[in-house]
Order: structure tokens, then C-alpha cells, then sequence
């Protein structure tokens, strides 16, 4: 309490009005304290000078107590702080120019790292919103074709009940739903998941409640769970939606609750209707069908490891059971966290380590500055030394401007921040974003200052470092010397050129990894897809099961789109594939062997596509053998599939896939005739090696989910209204979704989205850098030639070239530059090494790009070293001789 | 300066405190006279120190001040004990009543020789 008071009084007391009136007491007390004592010493008989200085004597001397008693009021540490300030500040702005050079250099490097970083914490750092998420597992089927598939029903039930080591187990299918509204059918995106599945990420609904166990059965009444967003969107937020029915493909569903505003679930998302599972229908029971993924809370003190081998053994006895069904199915286990942020992570440490170079070269940047400054305050630095400055002091004068520079710098950098992030969060398609729905958690939150601060901190130390290193070494005497003498300090051309050095080699990092990265893109944005991109339009097609589910509706639907769309003006030919068009990747896998040869059970498993006649010439895929399908290829006829060159280089090499015939897995086998072999197709994604893929007719294999190819002679954009507008006629029922042109769909593929995202950054953060860098070698460059003006007169006047003084200068920057290039290219490697799952197509010691990096920043240090190079040759001897 | 003892920071307040008790409200040169003088001159006080110590015990509420007129008549600060600073002597007393008499003991000769 005593303690807290004289603090509180202590810091009121440094108060400048507060100041003025204490020093005016003071000086009146120790007055009157003299004037009682020379009153007493002239009484004991002293003269009065003897008197005065007895008094004076006693005392301790005036000041001295003054300055005890001023120690005393204030808080000295502080007070000193607070006059390194305003004298910090007075120096800034006596030198606005370098003061702006730095603080926005500073903002810059603090602004790119800290929006990244924003984006590192929004997806790998904050924890995600489940309750000890650490605990949850992605539990997935495995097989050769993908390392993560998904579950059938049955399996599902039985690892359920076989499993020892979950708490709890439950089965999520992401999937669209067509909601009824009075303008007709609307698609939306929902999921269907297990009764538990809720309980097991340890999600409460903020209204209503969850789904009963039991409640996910075939015969249990169906209900509906709202996501937040479709609340607020589709109810206005009303707390009567609870009971209302929503009509979901054809069949009413109740509206039980609604989840959480902060709910996500990204392998589902986006996700607005949330129904229980209700297994039905062909696929659902069937054991080899696969369409669930798992979703798990292991039991307390069991381990992945443990539980992937639980669940492993528990798939091998599956498989000897259901060896039909089962064989080769394998089980895979991931942590939740990694299911959903697993691919984003390289992307994310890439940026992050490029933001974190570009800070590295602005820091490194701002220090070179102030050293350069600081050689230039050396005889300010002397002078204070000589009135008695201790070397603490001066110290705390350059960490305090440290500080100063950075706080503003900081400030600057944080605010751009926010508003970068923004920008940013606008490069990603609107698509990407609802598949990462824990980037909405994305802002300034207490982690993001905090790595804000700590990096602050970081470069205080260094800005504080570099000019308060050298005072140790100040021999006063020199310092008020060698101001006179003119020679460029050897401080500075040892370190300086250093920093110079690390700023290139630095960049020369941040551009080959730009550049490896825009190549990448351009080679996936050019890699074959075997399509005829140009003037063809997609757009899928979702048609009621209920009304198109029996094969001869669907052949009719496919008929009568087909021939309604190609009497459209412009249009050249159209097609159809179930499930959607080349790059989506969606579709079924089916299992086939070759008949004639022997067979042990084992499932060959490649993509299935169903699609109609005149599908591959509409998107201009060639077919390099045999036949296209004809319409009249329905179930009544016998089997036929065309397979793509993949398939048959793996299949049959050297041999005529056409003379060859295919089955399923049925017993008796039904034949299956390869009528042609087609052009590698791009199916999936961009970046992924063709698989081998069957193709089958449409009519003897049909969905009521279908991916249109249109092929037109006129502007591809000019004809999508048209489309939607087609597929309304024949049937309001009918829902036309996501029409495009094919060449949006490459662009805007997840694949190609990322590379152009990570491109884009790493190629804005390598502008900086080589900006920041070239302008480091000027500084460095012109300072040296500033300090050397004497020395290169003295040349001149003894009759150098001014050739000569050129070569001078700029070899100079030569050797920086060259040494910079050297080491740079070395890390580059090195760094690109690191990335190289995020390149495509290019290797990280890719020459070309190698060469073109080095020589753009050679020819940068060129210019740099350029313009001071000229202001040397022009130096006259007589002006460089007199003026010191 | 001689075998004069010099004041350390700690005892220096409770002499001020009890010299203001003892006298009542009192100016800083007073209170440096008196304190000389009751040492027996065997204290070397530099008057300088007194004015932060009275400022410490001011900022801490143990005593506050006003200006007053000096017995010749002169302007000066006079500082009286406050109702804080009575506790605080009688407390500073006790503990170094404590303290001499402990360091008393340890300094008398033994009184039964191992």
C-alpha cells in the first residue's frame, strides 16, 4: 500500500507541469535551509562569505541535492527513457527521409508475415471446434487405388461394433440434396451422418437438439438439422423453424435443431442440411459399395497406432468373411486435424516461409540503414561520450529508437495486415473458401499480435544491435578525429556489405522459388488434358431420383436433353457423362477382370464413367482405336466399354485391347467387348497422374446425376443462360448447377487454384525482395562512393580514367552481387528441394529458371551500382579536394 | 572527516520520524541540527541527503508538510508526523529494539565458556 503510493506519486511527479512546480518548492526550501544556516554560522561568528560557504559545505553542495532529490520524485529509469524518447523522436523527424525509408520498409516486412501468419493460425494453430479434438480420428477404408476410400454401410456397422479402441464411431456422407421451394427445386449441399455423429465431435445444436440414437435407421421418422447459416439465411433466425417440415429430394424431413454458429466440418462443407443416415437402397446395403467416411473418438490412453491396428485386423477378418466384397479393402487412420488441414499445410509453411524471407531481407534492410547512419552520427556519438556520457546511456538512446522505428513500423504493418488478409481471403475462389471453412476464424486475434510483438521484438534487438554494437568500440578521440578525415568507416564495409550480401542471397531465394512456382503453373495450366478446351461448355445437370431412378427414364431424360440442347443456335454437338464432367474427379470406381485370363479374387479397381454416344467427340477427345457407343446400346444388348491408353498400356501391353474381352466380379462372368480405346482424358485433378479408366454406356449404366458437354460454335458465355434455361423446360423439377466454360473449369480446378495462389504470393513477395534488396546495394554502393569522395578525387587528380573509376565502382557491386548470386543460388536449391511437393512438372535445380533469376539480379545490381558509379566519374578533383 | 560514523538510508528515516515526534512540526535544517546534535556529533550528516529522505517519507504518507514562518522569522517547509507515520515509527522502533538487543547478545562476552 506505502509501496503503491509512492510509485503512483513517483510517476505523477514526472508529469511536466508537476516537474515545474516541485523544482520551484525545492529551490525555495533549500534556500530557506541556507539562509537559517548562514543565520546560525554568522551568530557563532563567522564572516559572511565564511558563512555562506560553511552552509554550502555542509549541504553536500546545491545540485547535487537537487539532482538526489530529483531521483527521488521521479523514477530516474524512466525518465531517462522518456528523454531518449523525445530525443529519439526529434531525431526522426530531423531525418524524415530515412525515417520513412525504414518505417515503411519495416511495415512491409511486418505486414506480409503477420497476414500469413493469420492464415497459418486460422488453419494449423486454432484449435478446431470440437471438443478435445486431439482425440478425433478420420477412419477411412484403404485400397491400392486410394490410400484413404471411402466406407460401405456394412463394413461400417461392423467395425463399429468389433472396434476396441473407440469411445465412439460414426459414418459422415457429404452429398446435395434438391430442396422443394414454391419456384421449384433447389440444390443445396448437405450431409448424411450416423445417429451419434454429433455426440462423438462433441457438438451441442444452439437450438433444438440432436439426433436420438436410433434416429439414423431405415424406419425411424426423417429429420433435419439446420447449419447455422442456413438458419439465419433460409428462417430469418426464427426459433419456430424447430418442427417445420423441409421437403429433401422428394421426402419431408422435420427440422430438429440447428448447430452451432461456429460449427464446421470441412470434409463436408459446405453443408446446410444435416440428415441422419436412413441406410436404404441398393448401394447403402450393398457390402462392396462404397459412399461413407468415418469419423472417431478414440478411447482415453489409446493411441492411433493402436487403434489403426485394431482396426486393421479387424478389416483382414472382414475380408476373410466377405472375400467377394472384401478382399484388398484395408483400413486407414489419420487424426481428424489432419484429414482437414493435412493438404493446406505445405501450402501454408511455403507462404509462410516466404513472408518470413521478405521480413528477414526488410529487417536486414532497416539495420543497413542504420548503420549507415550511425557512421554518420560517430561524431555526435564522440561529442556526447566527452560531456560524460556513459556507454549505457548511449545505448538506451539506440534501443529506444529501435523501438520507436519498429513501433511505428509495427502499427503501420499490423494495420495493412488486416486489410491484406482481406484481399487475400479474395483470391480464393468462393468455392475453396467453403471447402476451408476454418479460415473464417481468420482476423487479429491474441496469437497473431502475439507473433506480431515477438517478431517486433526481434527486430528491436537487431535495429538496437547494429549501431549499439559498435560504441564499445569508439575510442572518443578517433570518433571527434576521424569525422575530419573522411574515409569510409571499416565498420560499415565489413558488416555493411554483409547485410548487402544476405539481403541478395535472400532474395535470389524468394525469385527462384517464384519462378519455379509460375512455371509449375504454366506447365499444369498447359498440361494435356485431352480435351479440346476452347469453345465448350459444361454444366451438370441434377434430376429427382424419385421421377428419372428406373433406367428407361433416365434414357429418356438423356434423349430428350441431348436432342433439346443441340437444336439451341450455335451448338455443334452435346454430351453427357454420369456424375460429372472431366477434372471433377467425381464418379464411382468399379471392379473388372480380363476374361481368358487366370483370376485369384483380386479387385482390379479403376474409375467408371457412363456416358452417351457422341460424349468424347463433343469434347474432342480422340479415339485412337475402334468405335464410339450408339445410342442403341441399351441393356438389351451385350456389354461394351471403351477404355482409355492408360488402361491399355497397363492392361494389355503389346497386346490388342480390342480382341480382349472384360467382366465384373459376378459369377457366372458377363463379357464385356472393349469396342475402342480413347485418349487419355484429364478426369480428376490436374496434377495427378491418369489412372487406367473404363467407360460405359450411358443407357446400360444410368444415374440421374449428369455432367453436360455442349460444344459450340459462338462465345462460350453467351450460351449458358440458354442452357439452364433448357434443362427448366423440359422439367422444373430438373436442376441445372454450375454452368461454365470448360476452360474456367482448368482454371478454376483446385489443383490450378492453388498453384496460381501460391504463384501469385511467392511472386509478389519475390518483387519486394528483389526491390528491397536492389535498393540495399544502391545504399550501400552510393554510401561508399560518398565516403570515398576524396580518395576518388585524389585518383583523378593524380590522372585516373574516368573509365577507371567506373570499372572501380561498379566492381564493387560486383563482388557483392556475385557473392550474393552464389550463396543464393545454393540455398535456392536447397529451398526449392523443400518445396518440391508443391512444384509440378519442374525440378527444383531447374536450369533455366536458375539462370534467368541470376541474371536478373545481376543485371538489377548493374543499375544499382549504375547511377553511383557515374556520380564518382563525375567527381571533380578540385571540389572532392577542398571541400574536407 | 575522523571516526565520524556515516548514516545509512534506513536509519536516517527513523531518526527523522522520531525527531519530529519528539519536537513536533519542524523544517528540514532543524531536523538536520537536531539530529547532529543528539548523535553527539559522532554523526558526519550531509544535509544534502535529508531533503530525498523526507521526500520518500512524504511520497509514503508518514509525514506531510506545509510552509511556515522559522522561530528568526524565516520562510520555511515545516513537516509533521502524520497519523501513518506514528504507527510507522512505533513499528521502526520495535524492530530495532529487536535487532540491537539480538545483536547485543551475540557481541557480549560468552557467558559460559565451552
Amino acid at each position: 500500500m506505502k509501496l503503491l503510493r509512492a510509485l503512483a506519486l513517483r510517476l505523477t511527479g514526472m508529469l511536466p507541469g508537476k516537474r515545474r512546480a516541485r523544482e520551484r518548492e525545492l529551490a525555495a526550501e533549500i534556500d530557506s535551509h541556507l539562509q537559517m544556516h548562514i543565520d546560525d554560522n554568522l551568530r557563532a561568528g563567522m564572516t559572511p562569505e565564511q558563512a555562506r560557504r560553511e552552509a554550502i559545505l555542509q549541504l553536500g553542495g546545491v545540485e547535487a541535492t537537487k539532482e538526489a532529490y530529483r531521483d527521488r520524485s521521479s523514477i530516474p529509469f524512466l525518465e531517462h527513457l522518456l528523454q531518449d524518447f523525445r530525443f529519439a523522436i526529434r531525431q526522426l523527424r530531423k531525418n524524415l527521409g530515412f525515417t520513412c525509408t525504414a518505417v515503411l520498409v519495416m511495415a512491409l516486412g511486418m505486414c506480409a508475415s503477420v497476414a500469413i501468419f493469420a492464415f497459418v493460425d486460422a488453419a494449423l494453430i486454432k484449435p478446431l471446434p470440437y471438443r478435445n479434438p486431439s482425440r478425433l480420428a478420420g477412419v477411412f477404408e484403404s485400397v491400392a487405388m486410394f490410400p484413404q476410400s471411402n466406407l460401405s454401410y456394412p463394413d461400417y456397422l461392423d467395425w463399429k461394433k468389433l472396434n476396441t479402441t473407440f469411445s465412439s464411431l460414426d459414418a459422415y456422407q457429404h452429398r446435395g440434396f434438391l430442396v422443394s421451394t414454391p419456384t421449384g427445386a433447389q440444390p443445396v449441399r448437405g450431409a448424411r451422418v450416423s445417429d451419434g455423429f454429433f455426440r462423438t465431435l462433441g457438438i451441442v445444436p444452439v437450438l433444438g437438439r440432436d439426433f436420438y440414437p436410433g434416429e439414423d435407421l431405415p424406419n425411424a421418422p426423417r429429420t433435419v438439422l439446420l447449419s447455422y447459416a442456413a438458419w439465419q439465411q433460409r428462417y430469418g433466425g426464427r426459433p419456430d423453424v424447430l418442427g417445420q417440415a423441409v421437403t429433401l429430394d422428394g421426402a419431408p424431413n422435420i427440422v430438429i435443431g440447428v448447430l452451432p454458429r461456429e460449427f464446421h466440418f470441412a470434409p463436408a462443407e459446405p453443408a446446410d442440411f444435416w440428415t441422419a443416415l436412413h441406410a436404404q437402397g441398393e448401394c447403402d446395403l450393398r457390402r462392396s459399395c462404397h459412399d461413407l467416411y468415418g469419423v472417431g473418438r478414440l478411447k482415453d490412453g489409446v493411441s492411433l497406432q493402436a487403434a489403426s491396428a485394431n482396426m486393421t485386423s479387424i478389416a483382414r477378418q472382414l475380408e476373410k468373411q466377405y472375400p467377394d466384397s472384401n478382399s484388398g479393402q484395408g483400413a486407414a487412420l489419420m487424426l481428424l486435424t489432419e484429414v482437414i488441414v493435412g493438404d493446406i499445410r505445405p501450402l501454408l509453411l511455403l507462404l509462410l516461409s516466404g513472408a518470413g524471407l521478405l521480413l528477414l531481407i526488410a529487417a536486414v534492410n532497416v539495420a543497413a540503414l542504420l548503420l549507415v547512419r550511425s557512421e554518420s552520427r560517430k561524431r555526435e556519438i564522440a561529442v556526447r561520450t566527452a560531456l560524460g556520457a556513459s556507454a549505457g546511456r548511449l545505448v538506451s538512446q539506440f534501443v529506444t529508437e529501435a523501438f520507436v522505428l519498429v513501433a511505428a513500423g509495427g502499427v503501420l504493418g499490423l494495420v495493412s495486415a488486416r486489410w491484406v488478409m482481406q484481399l487475400l481471403v479474395g483470391l480464393i475462389s468462393e468455392d475453396m473458401l467453403a471447402r476451408t471453412p476454418f479460415l473464417q476464424g481468420l482476423g487479429l486475434n491474441f496469437r497473431v499480435l502475439a507473433f506480431a510483438g515477438a517478431i517486433s521484438l526481434l527486430a528491436a534487438a537487431l535495429f538496437s544491435l547494429a549501431p549499439g554494437l559498435r560504441i564499445r568500440r569508439f575510442e572518443t578521440r578517433e570518433g571527434l578525429a576521424e569525422g575530419s578525415r573522411g574515409s569510409a568507416g571499416t565498420v560499415w564495409r565489413r558488416l555493411g556489405s554483409k547485410l548487402v550480401v544476405l539481403e541478395l542471397a535472400t532474395a535470389m531465394v524468394l525469385l527462384v522459388g517464384a519462378g519455379l512456382l509460375v512455371k509449375s503453373l504454366y506447365r499444369l495450366m498447359h498440361v494435356g488434358i485431352g480435351v479440346q478446351a476452347d469453345h465448350l461448355v459444361t454444366m451438370d445437370v441434377m434430376a429427382p431420383p424419385a421421377t428419372y431412378g428406373k433406367e428407361a427414364q433416365a434414357i429418356a431424360l438423356g434423349k430428350q436433353i441431348i436432342d433439346r440442347i443441340r437444336s439451341l443456335p450455335g451448338v455443334k454437338s452435346v454430351g453427357f457423362a454420369a456424375n460429372g464432367v472431366p477434372l471433377q474427379g467425381n464418379g464411382n470406381t468399379t471392379w473388372v477382370r480380363v476374361l481368358g485370363r487366370p483370376w485369384h479374387g483380386e479387385h482390379n479397381e479403376m474409375p467408371e464413367r457412363d456416358i452417351s454416344a457422341g460424349y468424347f467427340a463433343t469434347l474432342g477427345a480422340r479415339l485412337v482405336r475402334g468405335r464410339d457407343f450408339s445410342d442403341a446400346e441399351d441393356a438389351s444388348k451385350p456389354h461394351v466399354a471403351i477404355i482409355n491408353q492408360a488402361f491399355a498400356r497397363h492392361y494389355f501391353p503389346g497386346e490388342d485391347a480390342l480382341a480382349r474381352q472384360l467382366s465384373f466380379l459376378s459369377t457366372p462372368p458377363v463379357p464385356i467387348q472393349i469396342v475402342g480405346i480413347v485418349e487419355d482424358i484429364r478426369e480428376g485433378p490436374l496434377d495427378a497422374a491418369i489412372p487406367p479408366v473404363i467407360y460405359f454406356p450411358f443407357n446400360q449404366s444410368t444415374d440421374t446425376y449428369l455432367g453436360l458437354v455442349v460444344r459450340t460454335a459462338q462465345d462460350e458465355r453467351s450460351l449458358l443462360p440458354a442452357l439452364a434455361a433448357t434443362i427448366r423446360q423440359i422439367d422444373p423439377g430438373i436442376v441445372p448447377i454450375g454452368a461454365a466454360p470448360m476452360t474456367d473449369r482448368v482454371s478454376d480446378s483446385p489443383s490450378a487454384a492453388v498453384h496460381r495462389f501460391s504463384a501469385r504470393l511467392v511472386g509478389g513477395f519475390a518483387v519486394l525482395a528483389l526491390l528491397l534488396g536492389v535498393v540495399g546495394l544502391y545504399g550501400v554502393v552510393a554510401y561508399s562512393v560518398s565516403q570515398r569522395t576524396r580518395e576518388i578525387g585524389v585518383r583523378i587528380a593524380l590522372g585516373a580514367q574516368r573509365g577507371s573509376v567506373y570499372r572501380l565502382i561498379v566492381q564493387e557491386a560486383g563482388w557483392l552481387a556475385g557473392i550474393g548470386i552464389a550463396i543464393g543460388l545454393a540455398c535456392s536449391i536447397a529451398a526449392a528441394t523443400l518445396i518440391r511437393g508443391l512444384l509440378f512438372a519442374v525440378q527444383p535445380w531447374d536450369v533455366p529458371t536458375l539462370a534467368a533469376v541470376a541474371a536478373v539480379l545481376g543485371i538489377a545490381a548493374l543499375v544499382a551500382s549504375f547511377l553511383p558509379a557515374r556520380r564518382a566519374a563525375s567527381i571533380d578533383p578540385v571540389e572532392a579536394l577542398r571541400a574536407e | 572527516v575522523g571516526d565520524k560514523a556515516d548514516v545509512w538510508q534506513g536509519t536516517l528515516a527513523l531518526m527523522v520520524l522520531k525527531t519530529i515526534e519528539t519536537l513536533g512540526p519542524l523544517h528540514g535544517y532543524g531536523i538536520a541540527r537536531r539530529i547532529e546534535r543528539t548523535s553527539g556529533d559522532l554523526l558526519s550528516l550531509n544535509y544534502g541527503t535529508l531533503y530525498p529522505a523526507l521526500l520518500k517519507l512524504e511520497q509514503e504518507g508518514a509525514i506531510a508538510s506545509e510552509w511556515g514562518v522559522s522561530e528568526n522569522n524565516r520562510k520555511a517547509k515545516f513537516y509533521r508526523l502524520t497519523r501513518a507515520g506514528r504507527k510507522q515509527l512505533e513499528k521502526a522502533t520495535v524492530n530495532w529494539e529487536q535487532t540491537t538487543a539480538i545483536l547485543a547478545r551475540f557481541l557480549a562476552p560468552s557467558e559460559d565458556p565451552a
